[in-house]
């Protein structure tokens, strides 16, 4: 089975692991010189990307009055971590919180056992139209999803699901863009193991869990992180089909705290520090998964 | 062992596909063709459903709103702001990266860092950035001797505001993409180029460019739509608003408006097909550019 797997690698190396062309490159840049200012100019790019991070979080920690002092604190007196307990109690932070760990772990959930079972049609099972389907599957993936809001918001209403979980969940219980990666990887499945375990009996749905997911995890978990930060950031589709306070996810009552909090900077840095940090402790642990789930839709897309 | 579909095998597959293609169905082909249907409605009565009558009023409506062109007119300019600028930014950043290997991924990753965080969030704190009087970036600008610029509540500066933001926010992705199509390219071209004399600036345009071609399309395919389709962040960064007066409504949030506010559905449908046909077109000419221009 480990000759499977072979599949993946040479992306990851590319991004991960020693590069063949760089070596060349590097015989260029034998000039410590150019090295150093390859390694200044990358600091500073980078310190700039994450400038609005760090002045959230200590904007976070800060008392009112040195929130908005001039010339900038950037390191507050005293940490005030009480702030978020405090952005806890002004709104229902707690509550958003775990509406947006329901709906995306739901929403997740879902749209692996749809998108799996589909990819696995795709890939390996014969149908009439099989091929035509598909295409025009493809061809949705061009339309704004943003031009569907109007219909589905009549077809949720018409389904009395406005203000409900469901309506936030059930839309997005599959994905085109998850079948199409899915499938690619499946196919990559030698059919000699396929047609093997057909000979020894075992049932197509049987193969399916117990040999193509496995054989295939790193491509699920880069579809499923993907998802994740899809569903816990995303904000018109809950915005419009919820007005009840207690339903919002994280980015819909953050937004809506914006105007709860006034100028309340501290509490507002804090809030979106509650509403980020899931995501960015994620990446932190998955980051490999999430990039080359990147780079493989690039490839393909 | 290649087998020709039969009935039994269509019936068991249909088993596979059937919860799929029910949310696919309902949620993406069926609401695309209802939605070409509803910019066309001319008269409709929003409580009971019915359509009394077809025309292409709606479109016309929209393309005589002030409102519509200007949302146009901002789309455009969010999406020349933005494009260009990144392409240029994350192509230098990905070269840089490409020439080192120790703290290659550390870099990497903080570059990464702004795609996975909610686009809501973020917003907030640049609209806190921003600030006029203890915003961290008009600080900065006294610190160089300029007078503080009302990013967020001066309407010539709004789109300047949203623009800057984007390109934060998507450089990242880029710099993946660019990554990957880097190290596609053969070393041996450097090295050949090299014995030839050809100098830094010289490699980058006679190897580096025409071979990052294929990359360079997708990532200018993929950035031009997604920058047609700005909404969140206007929402956020302008609190619940087009920007100030107005002068930050794309065309996204004109669709949000006159559906979510307004409950004018047809014309809501229309903005939208209108956004549709820009994005193909662009898609079009990228792809029959990509066709002339770019060689493999």
């Amino acid at each position: 089975m480990e000759e499977v797997n072979h599949k993946e690698t040479p992306l990851m190396t590319k991004l991960f692991k020693a590069r063949k062309k760089s070596e060349t490159e590097t015989v260029k840049d034998s000039n410590p010189a150019s090295k150093i200012a390859v390694y200044i100019l990358l600091t500073i790019g980078s310190f700039t990307m994450l400038i609005p991070f760090l002045w959230m979080i200590s904007t976070a920690l800060k008392s009112p009055a040195e929130a908005v002092a001039m010339p900038p604190v950037w390191i507050p007196q005293i940490f005030r971590i009480e702030n978020f307990a405090r952005a806890f109690e002004v709104a229902p932070f707690g509550r958003y919180f775990l509406n947006s760990v329901l709906i995306t772990s739901i929403s997740t959930l879902g749209e692996l056992l749809t998108t799996i079972l589909a990819a696995f049609a795709f890939a390996k099972m014969k149908f009439y139209g099989k091929n035509l389907l598909f295409t025009i599957l493809i061809a949705t993936m061009m339309v704004p999803g943003e031009l569907l809001i109007i219909p589905n918001y009549l077809t949720i209403s018409k389904l009395n699901l406005i203000n409900t979980y469901s309506a936030m969940i059930l839309p997005y219980l599959a994905s085109v863009f998850s079948v199409f990666m899915l499938k690619q990887n499946f196919e990559s499945v030698p059919n000699e193991l396929y047609y093997a375990a057909k000979v020894d009996g075992t049932s197509d749905f049987k193969f399916l869990w117990m040999i193509m997911v496995p054989l295939s995890k790193s491509a699920i978990v880069a579809v499923a992180i993907l998802k994740i930060i899809g569903s816990w950031n995303s904000f018109m589709w809950p915005l419009i089909v919820t007005n009840e306070r207690l339903l919002r996810p994280l980015p819909v009552g953050l937004q809506a705290f914006t105007t709860e909090a006034g100028t309340q900077y501290e509490l507002l840095m804090a809030a979106s520090t509650i509403v980020i940090a899931p995501m960015i402790i994620i990446y932190l642990f998955l980051q490999r998964y999430i990039i080359m789930g990147v780079a493989k839709s690039g490839l393909k897309g | 062992m290649i087998q020709k579909p039969t009935l039994k095998s269509s019936l068991k597959s249909l088993l596979y596909i059937a919860p799929m293609m029910l949310i696919v169905g309902t949620f993406n082909l069926y609401p695309i063709v209802r939605s070409f249907l509803m910019s066309f409605y001319a008269d409709y009565n929003i409580f009971t459903g019915e359509v009394s009558s077809y025309g292409i009023n709606n479109f016309i409506d929209i393309f005589k709103d002030p409102e519509f062109i200007l949302a146009i007119r901002n789309t455009f300019i969010f999406v020349l702001g933005v494009v260009p600028a990144s392409i240029a930014i994350s192509l230098g950043i990905a070269i840089l990266l490409n020439r080192v290997q120790v703290l290659s991924g550390f870099f990497r990753s903080i570059y990464f860092l702004p795609f996975v965080t909610s686009t809501v969030a973020i917003s907030i704190v640049w609209g806190w950035i921003y600030h006029s009087r203890f915003g961290l970036l008009n600080y900065a600008l006294g610190l160089l001797g300029f007078s503080p610029i009302e990013f967020l509540t001066d309407p010539s500066n709004s789109m300047l505001a949203l623009i800057i933001m984007a390109i934060w926010k998507g450089l990242g992705f880029n710099i993946i993409l660019f990554l990957v199509g880097l190290n596609n390219i053969d070393g041996n071209y450097y090295s050949a180029a090299k014995i030839d004399g050809a100098k830094g600036w010289q490699r980058f345009t006679n190897i580096t460019l025409p071979l990052l071609g294929p990359t360079m399309f997708l990532v200018s395919v993929m950035g031009v739509i997604n920058s047609f389709k700005v909404f969140d962040e206007v929402f956020a960064l302008f609190q619940s608003r087009p920007g100030p007066a107005g002068s930050a409504m794309t065309v996204v949030y004109y669709i949000f408006q006159k559906f979510y506010q307004e409950s004018q559905y047809g014309i809501a449908a229309a903005a939208g097909i209108v956004l549709f046909l820009i994005i193909l077109v662009f898609t079009l000419v990228q792809m029959a550019f990509n066709k002339k221009f770019v060689h493999y």
